[in-house]
């Protein structure tokens, strides 16, 4: 079995009134794909977005429970949100570019965090980091130009290029194909079969042949409940909740 | 009268759209006729005919009478044929008084008795006329129509028509009052610029114009001319105070729109934004006598406490209240501006973990910055056409300096000085003013114009 790098111990998530999640615990393995399924609006993104605290923005968010990352409760006191999302990268539905040149939406995180300790070290990071994201070939000659300016596939890339740069343990995705074409997409997933060898990856998909080749665990939401987790091949073989092998055959979400 | 008739007019209106309405529906379910709009559209048809022709030729009647009154009530004196235009104007005015029963001269003469009389005849006729043309025309108009509807007749494409009209014809009035102030604005520039050279004006250092006369046969005394126009001055006292107005409007401004988008809860936004607007709502005049009664004397006590000398009024004392005056200008405006960057860079921001203070300086800002550019230019062509409060705090001498702490004078200001009080129309110190309120005019439109640009550039980009 790998080491444990993600758990989640009975988090409750309430926005004002409305409880979104109930009783989540599970666990995620180092440098491994964990995949997120369910139908829309059972939690699976609220749950995501506890794992780098942005429920933090939203002001009627209320989180319970508790949240380990290498065991250390990221909803600590002590805990510098700012280091916790250095160290927990995220990479959104629709690709969010800065509207600023290629260069700088790279080097964004490493200036904020003063990683790099020259201007040839902060370029060396950028050509890296677009190097790992698949997308250094495609751009090397117009690193200046507006990041605004690539494709959707492309421009996903360079959020992830984004993403790493700070050279985090653990990245989350939130639907990060949903937006883009299926050539894009399979881009992308190859990417992440690249990317599990140095990251932790948590993804949160609709689609359930993505989390099935992707993903080496999956979690199933429902109304948000963790109705199931096991090994991806399990949930979508043999899984052991009635509402998982209704999901996963397509009768309901 | 008018009042009566135009309720008159609107009522039948009213009635015949029940009418036409009701028309429309019996020839619907009594002929089995396929009409071919609704009901409702054949009774508004019906109404427009009986209220818009009626109205037009009322319109007409009101605006000619008194032309023609005049013309029949003088027509004895117009064929003596021994007075002038102002002396039969007067006349018809002496006629109308002792009309009215007010005597201020004692000549009544029989003339001015008889055209008393006519006065009376004609304006009673001319009612009556009045009441019988444009009643019967709008009961004519009425019965045409409802005998017009049919099923041929596609009153819906006619009221849509009507409605176009009455659109273009709205839009038309702004339209050409803007095209007629230009026009009137040019033909005085050029006059002025035909006694005076457009580029003594334009670069002449001296502003003084009352020291042009006009000598009593109606010749200018030229002496004078040549430097007595030069708008320098007031440009640069226009710049000098428009700029401390940015200097204090700008930073206010944009840190208060920072907070408010960014930082304030939606409870404390919800109470400080509509006071923050009110700075935007309270009379100009207002904030002059604030300007003039407690920040000048502040400043100038300050200045002389620290041993400059500075005028009682002063730019800086016109310019600091100025610049409170439109700061709700640039945090209204970037407000909406920085509030409207996608919440998915801020998300995106945060991601990376950076801090507020960071996302907003490196991402937001940047991102919103021609909006808020767009603000500062809007903000900078109100501060240039502002008047009251440099009338009041900031002096009216035209001197050329660049010292805050001296009285200093607007284009603005100067066109008031000009124009208040009697003046000749043909003098060039009054036509300078409608050269400065071309100038200024020219100025704010280009600055708005270049603002607006700025602005939608901005807007296309997220799309």
């Amino acid at each position: 079995m790998k080491s444990i790098k993600i758990k989640a111990d009975n988090l409750n998530v309430y926005y004002g009134e409305k409880q979104a999640l109930f009783d989540v615990s599970m666990y995620m393995e180092e440098k491994q794909v964990t995949a997120l399924i369910g139908p829309s609006g059972c939690g699976k993104s609220t749950f995501i977005r506890c794992l780098n605290r942005m429920n933090d923005v939203i002001d009627i968010c209320k989180v319970q429970g508790k949240i380990e990352i290498d065991g250390n409760n990221i909803y600590a006191p002590s805990m510098q949100v700012e280091q916790l999302r250095e160290r927990v990268g995220m990479v959104f539905q629709k690709p969010n570019p800065f509207p600023k040149s290629i260069f700088e939406n790279v080097a964004y995180g490493p200036r904020i965090h003063g990683i790099a300790e020259n201007k040839s070290d902060l370029e060396e990071i950028v050509v890296n980091s677009l190097k790992k994201a698949a997308l250094f070939d495609e751009v090397k000659d117009r690193l200046n130009d507006a990041g605004t300016g690539l494709s959707g596939g492309q421009q996903q890339r360079l959020c992830i290029a984004r993403a790493i740069s700070v050279n985090p343990d653990i990245i989350l995705m939130d639907e990060p194909c949903s937006a883009l074409d299926p050539i894009a997409t399979a881009r992308i997933e190859e990417l992440m079969g690249e990317l599990k060898t140095e990251y932790t990856i948590i993804i949160v998909t609709h689609s359930m042949q993505q989390a099935a080749r992707v993903s080496s665990r999956t979690g199933f939401f429902h109304l948000g409940k963790l109705v199931e987790v096991d090994k991806t091949e399990t949930i979508f073989s043999n899984p052991s909740d009635q509402r998982t092998q209704d999901y996963i055959t397509g009768r309901f979400g | 009268m008018g009042f009566i008739l135009i309720s008159l007019i609107i009522l039948i209106g009213i009635a015949s759209y029940f009418l036409g309405n009701l028309r429309a529906k019996n020839l619907r379910t009594s002929n089995q006729k396929n009409l071919k709009s609704l009901s409702h559209y054949y009774g508004y048809y019906v109404a427009l005919w009986a209220v818009v022709p009626a109205l037009l030729i009322l319109l007409m009647i009101t605006s000619f009478k008194p032309f023609f009154i005049e013309q029949y009530v003088l027509s004895d004196f117009i064929a003596l044929g021994s007075y002038t235009e102002t002396e039969l104007s007067l006349l018809f005015t002496q006629i109308e008084n002792t009309a009215l029963g007010i005597k201020l001269f004692d000549e009544n003469t029989i003339l001015i008795n008889g055209a008393v009389n006519k006065l009376n005849y004609i304006n009673k006729t001319s009612e009556n006329l009045t009441y019988v043309t444009v009643l019967g025309l709008s009961g004519l108009l009425v019965l045409y129509s409802l005998f017009n509807i049919n099923n041929k007749l596609n009153s819906r494409k006619i009221v849509e028509k009507f409605l176009l009209v009455l659109y273009f014809t709205c839009s038309l009035v702004a339209i050409m009052t803007t095209v007629g102030i230009i026009f009137s604005l040019l033909y005085e520039t050029l006059r002025f610029f035909s006694q005076v050279p457009i580029t003594d004006f334009l670069f002449g250092l001296n502003w003084s114009p009352q020291r042009v006369f006009v000598r009593e046969a109606g010749d200018l005394d030229t002496r004078d001319l040549a430097n007595a126009f030069g708008a320098v001055p007031l440009f640069a006292g226009t710049f000098l105070i428009a700029l401390i107005a940015m200097c204090v409007s700008v930073p206010v401004g944009l840190l208060t729109a920072i907070y408010m988008s960014e930082y304030a809860s939606p409870k404390v936004r919800d109470w400080a934004k509509p006071i923050i607007e009110i700075l935007a709502g309270i009379p100009t005049v207002v904030y002059g006598f604030f300007a003039a009664l407690t920040v000048a004397p502040l400043v100038r006590d300050i200045g002389q406490g620290a041993g400059l000398t500075v005028s009682s009024e002063s730019a800086l004392a016109a310019g600091f209240v100025m610049g409170i005056m439109i700061i709700p200008f640039i945090s209204s405006l970037s407000d909406d501006v920085i509030k409207s960057v996608p919440q998915s860079l801020r998300e995106g921001s945060y991601a990376m973990g950076a801090t507020k203070r960071e996302t907003i300086v490196k991402v937001l800002l940047p991102a919103a910055l021609p909006g808020i550019v767009g603000s500062f230019l809007l903000a900078v062509s109100r501060a240039i056409g502002e008047t009251m409060i440099v009338v009041m705090a900031a002096g009216l001498n035209a001197k050329l300096t660049a010292n805050p702490l001296d009285a200093a004078t607007t284009i603005t200001t100067q066109i008031v000085v000009i124009l208040i009080g009697d003046q000749e129309f043909d003098s060039p110190k009054t036509q300078s003013a409608f050269a400065l309120g071309l100038t200024l005019f020219v100025v704010t439109l280009a600055l708005n114009f270049i603002a607006l640009q700025v602005v939608k550039k901005y807007t296309e980009r997220y799309d």
